[in-house]
């Protein structure tokens, strides 16, 4: 079902559990686009709070039930579960500084 | 026009393969249902209806066709389309455990979503996918796909997604149906029509006089014939039913029964027998010309053979029918309470005619009467202009006449048109045409009944007077004059003069009579008087005869003797040659 642990690789140490960041990353298939959203999540992760974060990917060609518990329409989807609230970013992750409004980490690490 | 086919299994016309949906009418306008295997469009306002006829279609190909569907809403959320469907009675949720029906609620909260770089639709795919092949879903229905415009802002994105996501329905083999709001100048607020080409159905629900009519049009469907017209139609607890004129033909069984109109009298004058069974007949008249007392009794009749009533009532409330009607003899509330006859009064004015038309269809197809009285038909166009009455009567008598049931209809005349002219302009269509009318002599009012037509039955041509009374009603010759026709007063004035006349003229008969009887008498008198005389002269004449010839021979003896006496010396050869014979005799 899920993909998880493949990915997670070097970041995995958590440091603070409570301000610890989970994120989905749904895709369907190792697309292009699948693996260009992955990479730019791992580069911005590793770049903006180091350690503080899990990743999980989800794809959805495997699972397809899972798609419908977060709502999810277009891929790449990733999702913040936590901290609240939940958020959405869409597509390829290529532009950084959407990403990081996008996780609220833009006025924190600013 | 409308091909008449019957959407029971998948209805190939041509080499178009056909989806029947299973709704009542649709299915006539399409020839048989949606394009198989291909997505459709239906568009319209919001509040025209589109949500209900995507899930009646997946509701039907589940129950009806074994067909499961997938329906995908962008709108509504799982439950709220389980309540709102329940009041239709349909158990989404009882579907959905049958494996019958998926719902997938897709919700897009347009804050949540950040959009950086490239993405794909591919999770809708996936999730449409998943829903269809888990239950092998035949039918999909997105409701509202264009939904998908307010989450997402790359609309370049959005429309190549579309154009897949059609290709890829397309492909999978499923008949879908896609709903899209009405735009400005478009069909379609996004310009959805572009992807779905093959079948575009249009809604819409336009007020007229305060009055709303739903409204659906197939405004394309490649590959085959459709009904271009703009269909009626209207939604009520068990659903859609569109009211196709053209889905009903004029080739309905017909019959040879008659059927009693109630009143002996008036059946003598319809060929002796009454109207044919299944028949429609127009009762016109003025205001309190006798109409609905004529409907009365022939409901009654018919309750009297124990057949079904149905009484549409557009005037008066049942209570007040029943009430008015045993004032003339007719009790209808004992057949009311046998559950022979069944009431349905609404004002005209309740709902449109469409609305009507649905509710007459219902009650007749659950009554399942063999009568149906309309009373009147004029009141129904105080709802809708004089040619959609016409319209909705057309195809209510169409309906009636296939089902074979006998329907009296009354008609108001206002005063002042021609008694001919029915309001509604539906005479070409009626069976039968009873006229009833005032006629005004004398000081008073009466009521005058006449057929003008009676399609397939010699019948009278001449009017007769309508009496109603505490005893019933009944119809009486009428009396034409040199004063013209006479009714009422007079003609009971007339009927006593011509009794008096027959009486009198009685008399002089006998009186004629007597006396010839009496001069016969006296003649006879006569006749035996004269015979007596007659023999008494007969007998008279025999006696001088025989008096004559004693006399004559007295004296010829009286000759011989004194010739004897005289010695007479020679025979007496003188003597009378008369007593010469008698004389040689007696020597």
């Amino acid at each position: 079902m899920k993909r998880v642990g493949s990915s997670r690789g070097a970041p995995k140490a958590t440091g603070n559990p409570s301000k610890k960041c989970l994120l989905k990353l749904y895709v369907a298939g190792a697309s292009p686009k699948s693996l260009a959203a992955f990479a730019n999540l791992k580069r911005i992760c590793e770049a903006h709070m180091p350690g503080e974060y899990e990743i999980e990917i989800i794809d959805l060609l495997e699972s397809p039930q899972l798609a419908k518990g977060d709502q999810i329409l277009a891929v790449p989807t990733l999702v913040r579960r936590l901290p609240e609230p939940i958020r959405k970013i869409i597509g390829d992750l290529s532009d950084t500084e959407r990403v990081l409004v996008g996780l609220n980490l833009k006025a924190g690490t600013a | 026009m409308a091909k008449k086919s019957t959407p029971k299994s998948t209805a190939v016309i041509g080499s178009l393969a056909k989806c029947p949906t299973g709704i009542r009418g649709l299915d006539e306008i399409t020839g048989g249902g949606l394009p198989r295997g291909r997505p459709s469009l239906v568009c319209g306002n919001a509040g025209c209806g589109k949500t209900i006829l995507g899930m009646e279609f997946l509701v039907h190909g589940a129950r009806d066709f074994g067909e499961p569907g997938v329906f995908m809403s962008f709108e509504e959320g799982t439950e709220e389309l389980e309540k709102n469907f329940a009041s239709l009675g349909v158990d989404l949720q009882q579907m959905v455990k049958g494996g019958q029906l998926s719902i997938d609620y897709v919700h897009i909260e347009r804050s949540e979503i950040e959009e950086t770089g490239e993405y794909d639709l591919d999770g809708l795919f996936v999730r449409l996918g998943y829903a269809i092949d888990s239950i092998g879903a035949k039918r999909v229905v997105l409701d509202t796909i264009e939904a998908l415009f307010t989450g997402f802002t790359n609309t370049a994105i959005l429309r190549a997604e579309l154009r897949r996501l059609f290709r890829w329905l397309k492909e999978k083999g499923v008949t879908a149906v896609i709903t899209g709001e009405r735009g400005d100048r478009m069909l379609t607020r996004h310009g959805l029509e572009e992807y779905v080409a093959d079948c575009v159905i249009l809604l819409d629900l336009r007020v007229d006089q305060q009055v709303a009519t739903r409204r659906l049009r197939v405004v394309k469907y490649r590959g085959t014939t459709h009904g271009t017209d703009e269909y009626p139609f209207l939604i009520d607890e068990r659903g859609i039913s569109i009211l196709p004129i053209t889905s009903l033909g004029l080739d309905h069984a017909v019959s040879h029964k008659r059927v009693s109109s109630g009143i002996a009298r008036l059946d003598t004058m319809l060929g002796g027998q009454g109207y044919y069974r299944g028949s429609v007949v127009l009762v016109s008249g003025t205001a309190g010309s006798g109409k609905s007392s004529l409907a009365a009794r022939f409901v009654e009749a018919a309750c009297e053979r124990g057949e079904q009533c149905l009484y549409f009532a557009f005037e008066e409330s049942p209570q007040q029918i029943v009430r008015n009607m045993a004032s003339i003899g007719c009790d209808l509330g004992r057949w009311q309470q046998k559950g022979l006859l069944h009431f349905h009064a609404s004002r005209p004015s309740l709902y449109g005619l469409e609305m009507h038309l649905a509710t007459l269809h219902k009650q007749v197809a659950l009554l399942k009467p063999q009568i149906v009285v309309i009373d009147p038909i004029s009141n129904l166009t105080a709802v809708g202009t004089g040619n959609e009455a016409k319209s909705m009567l057309t195809r209510l008598i169409d309906f009636l006449k296939t089902e074979q049931i006998s329907t009296l209809m009354t008609d108001l005349t206002h005063a002042g048109n021609s008694i001919e002219s029915s309001s509604e302009e539906i005479s070409s269509l009626v069976d039968s045409w009873i006229c009833l009318r005032d006629i005004e002599h004398q000081g008073e009012r009466n009521r005058g009944l006449h057929i003008l037509k009676s399609r397939g039955m010699p019948h009278s041509n001449q009017v007769r007077e309508f009496l109603m009374s505490d005893k019933g009603m009944d119809l009486m010759d009428v009396y034409i004059g040199p004063a013209g026709m006479v009714t009422g007063s007079a003609r009971l004035t007339q009927e006593a003069l011509e009794r008096a006349n027959a009486v009198s003229s009685q008399q002089q008969a006998q009186r004629q009579q007597r006396d010839y009887e009496r001069r016969r008498a006296l003649l006879e008198a006569n006749i035996a008087a004269m015979r007596l005389e007659f023999e008494t002269t007969t007998q008279d004449m025999h006696e001088v005869l025989a008096q004559d010839a004693e006399r004559v021979a007295m004296l010829e003896q009286g000759r011989e003797q004194l010739a004897r006496s005289r010695k007479a010396d020679a025979k007496p050869a003188a003597a009378a040659a008369g007593a010469k014979a008698p004389a040689k005799k007696r020597q």
